[in-house]
């Protein structure tokens, strides 16, 4: 079962927005609606599951819906239609007491700009949570003591928020949702306000609390560079529209549409594309059945240069190319694998192309793209790379070399 | 020639007035006795402070709040005041200050949160109290004295109504300034409403809130002094007093103890707020001292 599941919900700003949804059923222009009818569309029939243990970013421009979205989940805005499901129940059907119940135990949420009590101390803001919760003063500040630690706080237990750093208050802001031990964390744009520097070491410290913790994570932001680094799966939102949803590589290899094309144009590909997503069909021979002659003919359809080769099983073993083939044949030798060069760079499906770049320099053949057990899946020429980067997607035309 | 018959308004407000005097007595005659006798009361606990000692408290609290100047100012001011003897008359009139003041505080501070919490509230009490502020102080002196007679408790109500609007209006403009996520992030906590108010939104809303006190203890105090024209006693009367006879110098005396009670109540209320600010810097410093041991450690 999903840990919170999103059904067709939509948010619309104005006197009466339950009239408004036929009209948006219809297909009709949010502009006009909001000319027309004075309402505004903030959510636009979103649909999504995120599943236990994920972290699932919610990407947008200001303005996109992606705010008023995450807030719909924990009811601090009324969703107008649509159902809400946290494990399995429904929670837009709730009393507000047992709204607050699932606030208090399940969802905590992370602000963008901190949202800390100026009038408490730093432990008593990260005991927030528990004193809601009326759990007795000496419980709370040592769990709250625990959740600082966690986040590399301890000493400024007695401090005001106003005397820490924007980083270190937003360390506070996650210590603060930690503590209530809920195993959903919404965090709104929890890393806008910081600067770069900052902002990465979060980034990474999020990631690292994460494989411990194992939360539900639902992330808003509106950099890409940010979602493609913490989500797991990425949802973009464009005018109240969940216009994408899909793993970082699904979004940067098949926007879409030009929206999205448009959000990952300014992204390093390099870092973000892997070597399954670039790589040509493994074109080879199968030592057991071949010889000289029948690699000899395949790089001349090929019109290719060089040619891998593997066991029957499709273990790789090493490469042949056209000068040794032919040296062979002149020779009338028959055995090919005395001239298979074993010395060849090869990398996993994963690898990103960050990491296979470097190995060009070392090697004059293709790189061979291995599985785990060193099956052959693949080829990637410096060609290849280039395509990948541009935004080609591995399409697997015979444009070798 | 006017083209319409003129509205009798003020005929009507006579009519109300005098029905209002005629069948709700008994109501207006509990309501006199209950302020005479509070004031009553606060004025003895008052007089029951020995001269030097009441100046050494309050002293003592202006250089906790403040620091040395307003001390001296307060030390020098009071026993001014005692010089002139007029200390009973000071007295009197901090009594009527402060129950005024109290109950516009009771009153003032639920219907300012009241206001901040809905806005159809908002919009009935502020034409309320525009009315109340701005309405010449001298108009509702005449139905005091229709409804509670000559003297003090008519007095200590005007000063009530003159008195209350700051409280109310920085009471509700406090909360609705408290920021819209720190009041979000308490919800997503799970906070109840009543939570919400007391641990986040009052506690945030203080500063303001204190500024309002500050502003309705001033309007008491000015308007306490004016209902000496309907026979409130304390220095206002000293001063009334002055007018009437033409004696200048008895005047002046009077209006100066006005003032120096003014500004003693303006800057010691005006600095509880800081207060708290003042311990944090304290707070800091200490932290950079233990963190400069540490160092040389």
């Amino acid at each position: 079962m999903p840990k919170v599941e999103v059904e067709n919900v939509y948010k619309i700003f104005g006197p009466s927005p339950k009239q408004i949804i036929p009209l948006l059923e219809q297909g009709e222009d949010k502009t006009k609606i909001l000319k027309k009818y004075k309402h505004t569309v903030g959510v636009n029939r979103t649909s999504f599951t995120v599943e236990e243990g994920e972290v699932f970013v919610i990407m947008g421009l200001s303005g996109s819906g992606k705010s008023t979205l995450i807030r719909c989940i924990n009811r601090l805005i009324e969703p107008t239609s649509g159902r809400i499901l946290i494990d399995g129940q429904d929670i837009t059907a709730l009393s507000s007491a047992q709204l607050r119940e699932i606030r208090r135990k399940k969802i905590a949420m992370v602000f963008q700009n901190f949202a800390l009590l100026p009038h408490k101390t730093v432990l008593d803001n990260v005991a927030f949570g528990l004193e809601i919760q009326r759990t007795n003063i000496e419980e709370r500040r040592r769990k709250a003591k625990e959740m600082l630690e966690i986040v590399g706080l301890n000493g400024y237990d007695a401090a005001k928020p106003s005397e820490l750093s924007g980083g270190m208050q937003q360390r506070v802001g996650l210590a603060r949702a930690l503590a209530t031990e809920a195993d959903i964390l919404l965090m709104d744009e929890a890393f806008s306000a910081l600067d770069p520097l900052i902002r990465k070491d979060m980034q990474n410290e999020l990631l690292s609390l994460q494989q411990k913790m194992h939360k539900t994570i639902i992330f808003i932001t509106h950099d890409l560079d940010e979602a493609l680094k913490l989500g797991d799966r990425i949802a973009i939102m464009k005018d109240g529209n969940i216009v994408q949803i899909g793993i970082a590589e699904e979004i940067l290899q098949n926007p879409a549409d030009d929206y999205v094309r448009e959000f990952t144009q300014d992204v390093n590909r390099a870092r973000i594309i892997t070597a399954s997503a670039i790589m040509r069909d493994a074109e080879s021979i199968v030592l057991e059945k071949s010889g000289v002659l029948i690699a000899a003919r395949k790089m001349k359809e090929l019109g290719i240069s060089s040619l891998f080769v593997t066991k029957k099983s499709g273990e790789l073993l090493g490469i042949v190319t056209i000068e040794n083939v032919s040296s062979m044949i002149r020779q009338r030798k028959e055995d090919l694998e005395t001239i298979i060069d074993k010395n060849i760079e090869t990398v996993g499906l994963d690898a990103s192309i960050d990491e296979i770049i470097p190995l060009f320099l070392n090697t004059k053949y293709p790189v061979a793209v291995l599985d785990e057990d060193n099956k052959l899946k693949g080829i990637i020429f410096k060609s290849t790379i280039l395509a990948g980067i541009a935004g080609e997607g591995g399409n697997n035309d015979a444009t070798h070399c | 020639m006017q083209p319409i018959a003129r509205l009798p308004l003020g005929e009507y407000i006579e009519i109300g007035v005098k029905w209002m005097t005629n069948n709700l007595a008994g109501f207006f005659t509990g309501i006199r006795e209950g302020l005479a006798n509070l004031v009553g009361i606060l004025g003895d606990l008052l007089y029951l402070i020995p001269v030097p000692l009441f100046i050494i408290i309050v002293a003592a609290l202006s250089w906790w709040v403040s620091g040395k100047n307003l001390a001296i100012f307060s030390v020098i001011g009071l026993y001014l005041i005692y010089n002139l003897q007029l200390w009973d008359k000071t007295v009197l009139t901090l009594s009527m200050v402060t129950t005024a003041t109290l109950i516009a505080l009771v009153v003032g501070l639920p219907s300012g949160i009241l206001m901040s919490k809905s806005n159809t509230a908002d919009k009935i009490i502020r034409p309320i109290l525009d009315f109340m502020q701005t309405m010449p102080a001298f108009v509702y002196l005449i139905p005091a004295v229709y409804f509670f007679d000559l003297g003090t408790p008519p007095g200590v109500v005007a000063t009530i109504i003159f008195a209350m609007p700051p409280i109310v209006r920085l009471t509700n403009l406090g909360i609705r300034q408290v920021p819209e996520d720190v009041v979000e992030a308490t919800k997503s906590f799970g906070a109840t409403p009543s939570q919400l108010l007391f641990k986040v939104q009052i506690p945030l809303a203080i500063p303001t809130i204190m500024a309002g006190l500050n502003q309705t203890i001033m309007l008491s105090l000015s308007m306490v002094v004016i209902s000496a024209m309907i026979g409130a006693d304390g220095l206002g009367k000293v001063v009334y007093e002055g007018i009437g006879q033409m004696n200048v110098g008895k005047g002046f005396e009077g209006g100066l103890a006005v003032v120096i009670v003014a500004m003693l109540l303006d800057r010691i209320t005006q600095c509880i707020g800081a207060v708290q600010k003042k311990s944090g810097k304290v707070f800091i410093q200490q932290l950079r001292d233990k963190h400069s041991q540490n160092k040389s450690i």
